[in-house]
């Protein structure tokens, strides 16, 4: 064994590693920029540029790269430019706010199933069972159609159908934490379980369920884009996939108003999950062989 | 007898599991604003009251609830998912009718895409950083935050404006008479993009996930053991080394039949592919709840008898597992 010189290395805060790590990382770099962009023109677009996305602007089926518009018109003459802009509103709200939703439902019943164990483990198992079992897109589109499509609606079916990989997960890493010595340790000095579970165990557990939250909000974009391709999305709300699924039967004469929002929708999740998979290696770094 | 005690109890489960999809059911549709004979009378255009008030003794809605929840369990037992509102045939038949197609589809995906996606993990995994290594990463994200529908319609556009040599559209060419060796062959030529478009998407999960784990399994101690003994590289990558990586291949290949369905939906919307998927969608547009319920009934089901075969399988190939 070596003795430590007095000039050992100051360890960093793990955060501070991590973050680091992170930073260091091209492709995570490259997601992080691209992820700005969309954010930058989905935020700000519509108060730079003041239009209707569904107001008819140019002849209809106008080639992209022309002056009356650039990206082209779709069958109706709508911009797709304009659709390009405004149709990211929808799809990054309603795939941010259906994430959240769905990592808070998984966190909260992963961690009771897993502190708990038992009964109450195996009651919450046989719930998220369940809803693995249910056919996502398909019950998504069961309840939009039945309470009718609105961005409520939308955000709410994606949270309920996609909770229970992250309600796995945490379950996993609260098993492994339950029986530690810290945490027994915790229950010895009498705190109460509820400290135990979020202010004790969940820290410790955050690092692979930061990059599932991530993961999470790349699938709900996609989500979302399916859903509004099917016509189930918000009718009043312009969005990227909408224009896609109305554009359907004209690709043949206007294969620009598919492309372009397609691409933006893949740009988007690319970017999200760039920046996981880089969060994944400046977390986990002992699986960073891989 | 332990074993056969933990399938029957898998079974019971499973069985549990359906009757609660039913319940389920049952309760999205009675939660749902209107009732059934008002979306009838919707799509029929406008009914008079006294024949509104008719309909609902004759669905028995008048009923109280439970009562009204114990016929339809009854119905479902019996295997009577009832009649589609704009057909007015049984559902399970036009279930049974569409249910070949996607079988079709999702097989020809599934199965192409776990064969070359294997050989592509196996082959990379012996160059860990090599081009084929570089591939697979980048074919894994394109494949994931690509939507589905969105390639499915580039390749629509590619084939049918630059490249006019495949159809685009349906499963059988319009004046095709059914039957014979011409009627297949008419077929699997409209099942190419299809099963291009659905296979992409597994094809870069299975490749990711068959090289991770030959890694994974390579730099363990038996492989190790095998080469010590001078063991012929061929003899350990395959013999050894992809017999025991393949095995999460196989579970998420088995688990996979879950997700099946979403990508089912939006490939047959895309190519007009006449299976559960694209019924599903059209009842959606019709509001044809008992078809619509049908089909999501039905999926759970064999969702649920996938993941039981996934689990009898793991148990047969795998002995540690033991009755958990």
């Amino acid at each position: 064994m070596s003795t430590p010189s007095k000039a050992a290395p100051k360890v960093e805060h793990p955060t501070v590693e991590a973050l680091r790590m992170f930073l260091r990382n091209p492709s995570a770099i490259a997601g992080m920029l691209m992820l700005f962009v969309v954010l930058a023109v989905s935020i700000a677009g519509p108060w730079v540029f003041p239009a209707d996305p569904f107001e008819i602007k140019a002849a209809p089926l106008t080639p992209p790269f022309t002056e009356d518009a650039w990206l082209g018109t779709d069958y109706l003459g709508r911009d797709v430019l304009t659709t390009l802009i405004y149709g990211g509103r929808a799809t990054l709200l309603v795939g941010a706010v259906a994430a959240l939703l769905s990592v808070a439902i998984g966190i909260t019943l992963g961690a009771f199933a897993g502190y708990y164990g038992g009964r109450v483990d195996a009651l919450l198992m046989r719930i998220t069972e369940f809803f693995q079992v249910l056919p996502a897109l398909l019950f998504a589109m069961v309840v939009v159609t039945l309470f009718s499509p609105s961005l409520v609606t939308v955000t709410l079916a994606i949270g309920i159908v996609s909770w229970t990989g992250t309600a796995r997960l945490t379950r996993a890493e609260f098993m492994k934490y339950r029986g530690l010595e810290f945490v027994r340790a915790e229950r010895a000095i009498g705190a109460r379980h509820a400290r135990i579970i979020w202010k004790v165990i969940l820290p410790n557990a955050l690092p692979p369920l930061i990059v599932s939250a991530t993961l999470a909000i790349g699938a709900a974009v996609l989500f979302e884009a399916g859903l509004s391709f099917l016509g189930l999305g918000d009718p009043n709300q312009m969005s990227w996939g909408l224009m896609i699924g109305s554009s359907r039967q004209y690709v043949l004469s206007c294969w620009w108003a598919v492309a372009f929002p397609g691409a933006a929708i893949f740009v988007t999740v690319l970017a999200v999950s760039l920046i996981g998979d880089g969060l994944n290696d400046a977390l986990n770094p002992k699986l960073r062989e891989r | 007898m332990n074993a056969a005690r933990a399938l029957l109890s898998r079974l019971l489960q499973g069985l549990a599991l359906v009757l609660a999809v039913v319940v389920l059911n049952f309760v999205l549709v009675h939660a749902a604003p209107g009732d059934p004979v008002e979306t009838i009378a919707g799509a029929s255009g406008g009914m008079s009251p006294e024949l509104m008030a008719e309909l609902r003794t004759q669905y028995g809605l008048d009923k109280p609830l439970v009562v009204q929840l114990g016929v339809y369990l009854g119905k479902v037992l019996r295997g009577d998912l009832g009649y589609s509102y704009f057909f007015n045939l049984p559902v399970l038949a036009m279930i049974g009718e569409r249910v070949p197609a996607t079988l079709l589809l999702v097989l020809s995906a599934v199965i192409s895409a776990f064969l070359i996606g294997t050989t592509l993990g196996v082959l990379s995994s012996r160059k860990p950083n090599g081009a084929l290594s570089q591939f697979i990463t980048v074919l894994s994200m394109v494949g994931f935050a690509a939507p589905v529908f969105w390639m499915g319609i580039m390749l629509v556009i590619l084939f049918a404006s630059i490249f006019p040599i495949l159809p685009v559209s349906g499963m059988r060419a319009a004046d095709s008479s059914g039957g014979g060796f011409k009627d297949a062959l008419d077929v699997l030529h409209h099942l190419v993009l299809p099963t291009l478009t659905l296979g992409l998407v597994y094809l870069a999960q299975y490749s990711r996930l068959a090289r991770s784990s030959m890694l994974d399994v390579l730099g363990s101690d038996f492989i190790r053991t095998a080469r010590a003994k001078g063991l012929a590289d061929r003899v350990v990558l395959y013999k050894h080394a992809l017999r025991n990586a393949l095995l999460p291949v196989v579970t998420v290949l088995g688990l996979q039949f879950g997700n099946v369905m979403a990508g089912a939906i939006l490939v047959e919307t895309v190519f007009n592919w006449p299976g559960l998927g694209r019924l599903a969608f059209e009842s959606v547009l019709r509001r044809d709840y008992p078809t619509i319920l049908g089909v999501l009934l039905f999926s759970s089901v064999v969702v649920i008898v996938m993941n039981l075969l996934t689990d009898l399988a793991y148990r047969l190939i795998d002995p540690r597992i033991k009755a958990s």
